[in-house]
């Protein structure tokens, strides 16, 4: 295992810094390598990248705190646009040693501008002999700003002349990011996965006051051996840990068993882990009401889930319309004639079909289809005469707000307008169920 | 330089009263107000709501014909207008009330929520839980038209019990997440602004400081409100102590799925890392199912959130009540008849299933009513009509002599009184007075009978008369109930009910005629109750009875034990079985139906058997199907067909399959392209134009080969009238054709 060793900073510190950062300490003296001592000059700019919750936020984090580096730290998902970026930088920089806020506002519209006021804001700030730090965490919005940013932020030591290293953290491969213009190369360091014996050691490093390491590291060991396989996300697992952790306790406190009782505490947790599995991490009933269920010693059967509520209730011809879109988005338009024309002769399906026709369409996914097709259809599956009145045209539009139906392209509303049906099978034979209508029948793949 | 993103709006400018400028800005405001976000690229008509249209003061003109005002115009206006308060006040307090449950509900997980927020972050499992944010997915139905209301309460049911800071977002108004933000910030600083204008002070530092719209802004303003209010004089707290203590931010996303996916993604993922600073409490509004949510958030983002369900009251159900409360009661006096009725419940049920509608269409039955019907002055409450038919004037009682109703009346009575009835006024009213009060009386008693065979028949299975009270009223407005079919498989069925469910129908009966208001119904409950008795007393006595019965035969069986007198006796019991005298429970169930029965006869006769129901009864459902289910299609296919239709010119009338030269250009175009198939070759259809619209020219005219430049010109302006219609479009198949774009060609 790697000690951290650099002249510049105090061992004590270093220490400290070590324990913040467990299994990252390999990229940590990597980086403080790379940063070298205060004043020097470092790479202009360092991407980062690595997988969700792999530690890139948290390290940066505590490495600039802990050693006290100068540093901005902003995140490009909350300032979304290049001018809010650029002022949030300013106004973060102005504060940077001086302890008071001053809510004084910046104006900056321009790179440029963001230039000229860098540079006199480091010289007010006296932060010329030690170098300044701005992390940009989510960098991949920079791609959707002005093309101009992000090769600036790349090239903002050369830019402003002054010592300063910009630090992008993205989940994405810097190849992704490069203009086609070309830019700077930034220095890359990449930040693995934590394995499972991180996790563990990590997420055991914080166990509860009231009981013993072992006892919550035991508690960890099971909760993995649940979740690993579907979930590696760090944030996700300890809140999870932290969920079910009193039913673990459950026997203990009752005194049923000890803190060695690992079987029996195995015995008790285990299927309530399987359960929260399916329930509270797909989120489809709340932590909160997960807790309550706990406390209770509730069934999570009483409580339905937002699955359990796919029923959607349409108006009767909303319902006919969401059939014949789904039938017009499924079957093939040569097939029309043979399900809707009532002295269609016999035609069988090997003759009929073409090569291509051969795969399911529903494994293909629904195709586009136009407006009249749509009402043709409509008006030849429902029993009695539907006038074409602005109510049903206004309920296509309403399936297509309701994103059950959608529109395809652009075009004009008078163009002879194309629809999709977005909506599963399961879900139009619960509807077609509803008005006495066996779509089984008049759908190809079934024939 | 654009104004700040957020300022304040400026408040209206009172205009002066009358004249252009203010039905514009109200047409402005009710078009703002009226919600077309989920059909948003369909057809729509904005009627100017009746209520807005009668401030200005020339309204009640359009009740009155020509200028006189024999048929009181003006009382009639005025009617209309106080029958339309009551409703719409009723229909309000019933949405309340509705709505009640849910917004309780909502209310207390705003505040358990809430209140979890602020535990003491100190315990472990609440520093190692991640905090989520507070989430309620509330499912309205696809009724979007309707949730506007239920927003606009519950916004006002959250501003009084928990927080000033409530937000309404709408999709169409947040394309992006800047948009989105700024519409954010906009609502949430105005509110604080009109729940403390007193001090101006931040208000003009609002718009000063030019405010950034990101999140970091929006928690210094909430630092800022937060801490001021803590620091209030005690006289200014009692005030807001209705709220809690910091408040929550309540954003309400009116419509969740037409969100688009980055917009939500981005706000979630922002507010999630603030929510420390700034107490969010997020509520989607979602009309199809919770499981949107999953469809537009990742699993990263969607694990942010807290979100538990509720779920409004299904819209069928309010319509139930709504037709409850509004037309099986005597406390108005204005009724629709069968066909109205139906009109109005099939657009519900067939198209948009919006409550909102279903009473702007009763509106609108109202309007036209009163509005049409001379003699509707007489439709109010029965004293007051009364009185008002002593000051009827000659033609209103003319008017009331034209009424077929009253005229099938008229002819049945003695020859002396058909003369009294048709030439003295006075005599007229008296009978009038008399009649109007039989009517009363019927309503008064229909609606507890309805009620009574609703409960028989809600419960027979397969429902022959319905399940719904709403189609029972109208199969008894339509005609005689018991001379349909399914009101004798009905009572049929009811000859075969169980004891026990007979009771409890019995019992539920009684109850409904005991808090009727009907005079005639005393001797009808005691009836009931005589029945219930005597359903005791059989319990008691049928028992030991039955018991005998059946011993006696169980003895004969085993005195005879050779094979044919078995056989014989078997035979015989059997035979008396099948023709075994009624036992008491079935003579009294037969009792009972017939009661029933009896009860329908005389109380359920269809309104308009009734005479003078044309006062009460709103019949012309031609009209409301016109206005409220029209067919542009149909309309626009007529006018081009058949321009005689809406032109009126006698030139046009047209006579058969002939295209007459007369016509406007574009409807002879039209008329032509009708029988061309789906691509249309121009030079042939110019040619045909041409040919048409020479005919009056005579064959010499014709003859020349040469179309006129005039008549060329006519024929494009016309084609691209057409064009602009819909119902062609330039083809990039063929050159020189365009392709149709409707169907029904050859």
């Amino acid at each position: 295992m790697p000690n951290l060793e650099h002249p510049a900073y105090p061992a004590a510190t270093l220490l400290r810094l070590e324990s913040l950062v467990p299994c990252r300490e390999s990229q940590v003296s990597m980086l403080l390598s790379i940063f070298g001592e205060r004043q020097q000059f470092t790479f202009p700019s360092i991407f980062i990248y690595g997988h969700t919750s792999s530690g890139k936020t948290y390290v940066m984090q505590t490495l600039l705190n802990t050693l006290q580096l100068p540093h901005v730290f902003v995140n490009c998902v909350e300032y979304f646009t290049s001018r809010l970026l650029l002022e949030e930088i300013l106004i973060q920089l102005q504060n940077c040693s001086s302890e008071t806020k001053h809510a004084s506002h910046v104006l900056c519209d321009t790179f440029n501008d963001f230039v000229r006021m860098f540079k006199q804001a480091v010289t007010s700030q006296d932060l010329q002999d030690q170098t300044l730090y701005i992390v940009l965490d989510r960098a991949e919005q920079l791609r959707e700003m002005e093309a101009n940013i992000l090769p600036a932020f790349l090239r903002l030591q050369e830019l402003t002349d002054r010592n300063v290293t910009v630090v992008l953290l993205s989940e994405i491969v810097w190849e992704l990011f490069r203009p086609s213009t070309g830019c700077f190369e930034p220095f890359t360091l990449y930040f693995p996965d934590y394995s499972i014996g991180h996790l563990q050691k990590i997420l055991s490093h914080n166990h509860p006051p009231e009981y013993s390491a072992d006892f919550y590291a035991a508690y960890i060991n099971i909760l993995l051996g649940v979740f690993y396989m579907v979930c590696r996300d760090l944030k996700e697992l300890q809140h999870l840990a932290a969920l079910n952790f009193s039913k673990y306790c459950e026997p203990v406190v009752r005194g049923e068993a000890n803190e060695r009782d690992t079987r029996k505490l195995w015995k008790n947790i285990e299927p309530h882990l399987k359960k929260a599995m399916q329930t509270v991490y797909l989120r489809e009933i709340s932590s909160s009401q997960w807790e309550r269920l706990q406390r209770d010693d509730g069934e999570p059967g009483q409580l339905k889930g937002l699955s359990a509520h796919a029923h959607v209730e349409l108006p009767y011809y909303s319902k006919f319309l969401l059939i014949a879109a789904y039938l017009a988005s499924y079957n093939p338009v040569r097939t029309d004639k043979r399900f809707f024309l009532k002295h269609h002769g016999k035609i069988k399906k090997t003759n009929f079909m073409k090569k291509h026709e051969k795969t399911s369409n529903h494994l293909l996914g629904p195709k586009p289809f136009p407006l009249d097709r749509l009402l043709a259809i409509l008006y030849s599956i429902v029993d009695n005469r539907v006038a074409p009145t602005a109510n049903i045209f206004s309920q296509i539009t309403s399936l297509v707000t309701l994103q059950l139906l959608s529109l395809v392209g652009h075009n004009d509303q008078l163009d002879g307008p194309r629809y999709k049906c977005t909506v599963s099978l399961d879900f139009i034979r619960a509807i077609a169920r509803t008005v006495n209508f066996d779509i089984i029948k008049y759908l190809y793949d079934f024939l | 330089m654009s104004p700040p993103p957020f300022a304040p709006p400026p408040p209206p400018v009172p205009f002066p009263a009358g004249g252009l400028a203010v039905t514009a800005w109200n047409w402005e405001r009710e078009r703002g107000d009226m919600s077309t976000c989920s059909v948003s690229k369909g057809c729509f008509v904005f009627k100017p709501s009746p209520k807005k249209r009668r401030v200005s003061p020339k309204t009640a003109d359009y009740f009155r014909e020509g200028n006189n005002d024999s048929e009181d115009s003006g009382l009639r206006f005025a009617t209309c207008q106080s029958l339309w308060k009551q409703i719409k006040s009723e229909t309000e307090q019933i949405q309340e009330e509705l709505n009640k449950q849910l917004f309780d509900n909502l209310v207390s997980f705003l505040r358990r929520s809430h209140s979890e927020f602020q535990e003491k972050t100190t315990e472990w499992t609440c520093r190692m839980k991640s905090r989520e944010i507070p989430t309620a997915a509330l499912v309205l139905g696809v009724n979007v038209t309707d949730h506007d209301l239920t927003f606009k309460s519950l916004s006002e049911v959250l501003q009084n019990n928990i927080t000033p800071y409530v937000a309404l977002l709408q999709a169409k108004d947040c394309p992006g997440i800047k948009n989105l933000m700024q519409k954010l910030m906009g609502q949430l600083m105005n509110c604080y602004i009109d729940v403390d204008s007193s001090d101006e002070e931040d208000c003009v530092q609002v718009s000063q400081n030019r405010i950034r719209c990101s999140m970091a802004s929006l928690i210094s303003w909430y630092e800022n409100i937060t801490k001021k209010t803590d620091s209030e004089t005690p006289s200014k707290k009692r005030t807001s102590s209705r709220h809690l203590q910091s408040p929550p931010v309540v954003v309400i996303f009116k419509d969740m799925e037409s969100f688009t996916t980055k917009v939500l993604q981005d706000f979630l993922v922002i507010s999630s890392q603030h929510i420390r600073e700034l107490p969010l409490i997020l509520i989607f509004g979602i009309a199809t199912s919770p499981m949107i949510i999953h469809s537009l958030l990742p699993h990263s983002v969607s694990s942010l959130l807290c979100i538990e369900l509720f779920q409004s009251l299904s819209c069928k159900e309010h319509l139930s009540t709504i037709i409850d409360k509004l037309l099986l009661t005597t406390q108005f006096a204005f009724k629709l008849s069968e066909k109205v009725l139906q009109v109005l419940i099939n657009i519900f049920l067939y198209h948009d299933f919006s409550v909102q509608n279903f009473i702007k269409g009763f509106q609108l039955c109202i309007v036209e009513h009163f509005c049409s019907q001379p003699l509707s002055v007489l439709c109010c409450r029965l004293v007051e009509a009364k009185k008002r038919v002593n000051s009827l004037s000659h033609s209103q009682c003319e008017n009331v002599r034209r009424l077929p109703s009253f005229r099938r009346y008229v002819e049945s009575q003695v020859s002396e009184k058909q003369i009294a009835l048709l030439t003295a006024d006075n005599f007229l009213k008296e009978v009038i007075q008399k009649l109007l009060e039989d009517l009363h009386v019927y309503h008064e008693n229909y609606v507890p009978v309805l009620r009574c065979l609703h409960v028989f028949t809600s419960s027979l299975p397969k429902y022959p008369l319905g399940k719904q009270i709403r189609e029972l009223h109208c199969a008894c407005l339509e005609n005689r109930v018991w001379e349909t079919e399914e009101y004798e498989s009905s009572l049929q069925l009811a000859r075969m009910l169980n004891k026990s469910d007979l009771v409890t129908m019995l019992q539920k009966c009684v109850e409904i005629f005991a808090s009727s208001s009907g005079k005639e119904f005393d001797k009808v409950v005691e009836k009931l109750k005589e029945f219930l008795t005597q359903f005791q007393k059989l319990e008691v006595a049928g028992a030991c009875q039955e018991r005998g019965e059946s011993v006696s035969s169980q003895k004969e069986l085993q005195k005879k034990t050779d094979l044919y007198h078995l056989q014989k006796t078997l035979l015989e019991l059997k035979e008396s079985r099948r023709s075994k005298k009624l036992t008491k429970f079935e003579m009294l169930r037969f009792e009972v139906v017939d009661f029933i029965d009896n009860l329908v006869r005389n109380y359920l006769v269809p309104a308009d058997h009734k005479t003078l129901h044309e006062i009460m009864y709103f019949n012309t459902a031609s009209a409301l199907r016109e206005h409220l289910n029209a067919a542009p299609r149909i309309a626009l296919h007529t006018a081009l067909n058949n321009p005689y239709c809406y032109l009126k010119n006698r030139a046009l009338k047209s006579d058969g399959g002939t295209i007459s030269n007369k016509a406007p250009d574009i409807c002879i175009v039209y008329k032509l392209h009708l029988e061309c198939g789906r691509l249309i070759n121009l030079v042939d259809w110019l040619e045909a134009f041409s040919t048409v619209v020479m005919a009056v020219e005579g064959p010499n005219a014709a003859a020349s080969d040469q179309v006129d430049d005039i008549i060329h010109a006519r024929f494009i302006r016309a084609v691209s009238e057409l064009e602009l219609l819909g119902f062609i479009k330039p083809s990039k198949q063929k050159t020189d054709h365009v392709a149709r774009l409707t169907w029904g060609g050859c």
